[in-house]
């Protein structure tokens, strides 16, 4: 009964935002119905839209499954934007040094140099807040600034493709990175590449760290209630820092894969965020959140987001409907999940007699 | 000659620093009051994104550029409520709420721009509204008292909000249930009411701070704001809550951004360095957090929903 709850009310959640997206449909002149219909025959209706789908999954649930990690440890972690872009840098300079290496170790080596960058943007955050009890919440906003301004930097400067430089066009963008660092295609003729597998295997991994390890014991123990942890002997600020650094290292490798699995195979700035990341460092959130922070269940969940952006473009083509419409569709739907989270209390509540003390929750509530 | 050029310089640099500061005084005062109720609101940046194509809109339609003011007002005043509604009746976490205004914001000033505007076209901002004698005086007169009637209403802000605050039983009331709303509660002060009210018009002053963005640079574009409303947030503590302290943070903000932009304009500074330069407000706040988290106490109950006998 109770993970049956768990489970619907933020499903009813999104459905009530999928609502509002039909009238907003309605409003701006096209067919709600056929509207939906375009859009999820677009991401999942056939091979080549799944295989879509998947690709644009990756980031989300990368950074969906960090943002379950860092919410379970009670940290608020809004830096997936910075720690994507400066794993995406990292990797990015393992691959133009070392462009010569064979696949088999240049792919596992960017990967890991994504993690890396992400990780240490992360522990800044972490650090920050463990020894000097500044909220992450403002730090990791902060360092995404950071992040994006030190991306154009190096985009235009140190990084920047020699060839744009020689022919005076100066855009900000990487010559195109080695060979040996594309992410392999999965399907011949389709856009799935190994990241898909990369992305699956880090999900089952965090769930294996949450609840089959004491680090991820120590974690969801200082998140579920710091005094109880500090009193048994673990120590809060040392996990706050992880939680950041792990929290970072996924969205660290999606930036990676953002680079090496994309078509251009060359890391571009358009001096914003979101033109790198396609807010996946946000949206991640809303996966992890609607997964009830589960490292498992956010895999659907990402599914879910990335069939929207691919369905979004489809609708742009089909019926004029500006693809933006789905990031202020995300938008309500984080808060829809959200809120939700007061009717699901009292509904468990309402079965029960003892009295769940709200603050000592994390962020999103918990599945387990 | 070659002084008076450069004085010329600082002045200039200096006016456009108090009015690029503009924006974000307006933000962080709306954020202060919020916070000091006890409430966080990280949806800024959305709200002053639906202000500043609200105003925009209404610029473009009417000339009228009071109007345009005016909705991006009603804009950010209708996002409070709902916020309010969410945080305060629904207790919904306030950083990832906070988040989805955000994201529901980008989204949909860019939708609507897109879906009705399409190409930019350009509005005329305000004419500066010159103040008598004062605008006359030498240097101060052009650095001070030739600006828009929008910069004057920001800084006049400042001290009503001071009064209001520490002057009035409104301020302290909210004072009060940001500290501590269970000892407020008990002494007869209404809670939701309060914060119901704090966090409308500091969306309102959102909504406003985007619409004085969209007619100071008389355009609209897909995320004009580019992460402003965050740093107002951080202005906020940057300010340690007080509102003169924001209108500091806000001028340290703006002339910082006056001096990246002339430098780049005489080409004092290569692009890239600029790059460089722009990070500077993001880590001088963050070095001022970890000042402020060691000096100053953050309101008590800012992010705690407030239950009753709870």
């Amino acid at each position: 009964m109770k993970s049956f709850i768990s489970l619907i009310i933020p499903l009813c959640a999104v459905l009530l935002a999928l609502m509002i997206g039909a009238i907003m449909l309605l409003s701006l002149g096209a067919n709600p119905i056929s509207g939906y219909v375009t859009m999820f025959g677009a991401a999942f209706g056939s091979l080549e839209g799944f295989s879509e789908t998947a690709v644009k999954s990756i980031p989300l649930l990368l950074v969906g499954v960090g943002i379950c990690i860092a919410f379970r440890a009670n940290v608020i972690n809004i830096g997936g934007e910075g720690q994507m872009v400066m794993g995406a840098l990292l990797a990015t300079a393992v691959a133009l040094a070392f462009p010569g290496l064979p696949s088999l170790m240049l792919i596992p080596m960017v990967l890991i140099a994504g993690a890396v960058g992400g990780a240490f943007w992360g522990s800044i955050a972490g650090a920050l807040k463990a020894y000097f009890n500044v909220s992450e919440i403002l730090s990791t906003i902060m360092l995404n600034i950071v992040a994006v301004q030190f991306m154009n930097f190096l985009l235009r400067g140190f990084m920047i493709d020699p060839a744009e430089v020689a022919r005076g066009t100066g855009i900000p963008q990487t010559m195109r990175l080695s060979e040996n660092a594309d992410l392999p295609i999965l399907l011949e003729g389709m856009r799935m590449h190994l990241g898909v597998v990369v992305a699956l295997l880090v999900a089952v991994g965090a769930y294996f760290l949450l609840w089959r390890t004491a680090m991820g014991y120590r974690l969801r123990a200082v998140g579920y209630n710091p005094d109880a942890s500090r009193y048994a002997g673990i120590s809060v600020p040392k996990n706050v820092t992880s939680a950041l650094a792990f929290s970072g290292a996924m969205a660290g490798i999606a930036g990676a894969i953002l680079v090496f699995g994309s078509e251009s195979h060359r890391m571009v700035t358009d001096g914003g965020s979101t033109g790198f990341t396609g807010s996946a460092g946000f949206n991640g959130i809303v996966v992890a959140l609607l997964a009830g922070l589960h490292p498992i269940w956010s895999i659907p969940s990402a599914l879910l987001f990335g069939g929207m952006l691919v369905g979004a473009n489809a609708l742009q083509r089909a019926a004029q409907v500006p693809s933006a419409l789905i990031i202020a569709l995300n938008g309500l739907i984080v808060v829809f999940v959200v809120s939700s989270e007061y009717f699901k209390q009292r509904f468990l509540e309402s079965g029960r007699v003892d009295i769940v003390d709200e603050e000592d929750t994390p962020a999103g509530g918990s599945h387990e | 000659m070659n002084d008076s050029f450069a004085v010329m310089i600082i002045v200039a640099t200096i006016a456009s620093g108090i009015r690029l500061a503009t924006p974000f005084l307006l933000a962080s005062l709306g954020e202060a009051l919020g916070q000091r109720s006890g409430v966080l609101n990280l949806g800024v940046d959305g709200v002053m994104l639906l202000g500043a194509f609200g105003a925009y809109y209404m610029v473009l339609q009417t000339n009228n550029l009071y109007y345009g003011l005016l909705v991006g007002i009603g804009l950010g005043l209708i996002i409070g409520l709902f916020y309010a509604f969410i945080t305060l009746n629904l207790r919904a976490e306030q950083g990832v709420s906070g988040i989805g205004i955000y994201l529901f914001g980008l989204g949909m000033s860019d939708l609507l721009f897109q879906k009705f505007v399409g190409t930019p076209r350009p509005i005329l901002p305000f004419m500066p509204l010159d103040i008598p004698v004062l605008s006359g005086l030498p240097i101060v007169g052009e650095m001070l008292f030739q600006h828009s009637i929008i910069v004057y209403i920001a800084f006049a802000l400042v001290p009503v909000m001071s009064f209001v605050l520490h002057r009035t039983t409104y301020g302290l009331n909210i004072r009060a249930i940001g500290e501590n709303p269970e000892a407020a509660d008990s002494l007869g002060v209404s809670v939701m009411a309060t914060r119901y009210s704090a966090i409308i018009i500091g969306n309102g002053l959102a909504g406003l701070a985007g619409a004085a963005l969209a007619i100071e640079l008389g355009i609209f574009q897909q995320n004009l704001t580019n992460a402003m409303g965050f740093i107002a947030i951080a202005l906020v503590y940057f300010g340690a809550w007080s509102p003169k302290g924001v209108m500091i943070g806000s001028l340290v903000f703006g002339l910082v951004q006056a001096i990246v932009l002339q430098c780049k304009t005489f080409g004092v500074i290569p692009r890239s360095a600029s790059d460089l330069a722009a990070m500077a407000p993001a880590i001088i706040t963050i070095l001022a957090l970890v000042v402020v988290a060691k000096r100053f106490k953050q309101p008590a109950a800012l992010t705690k929903p407030y239950v009753r006998g709870g």
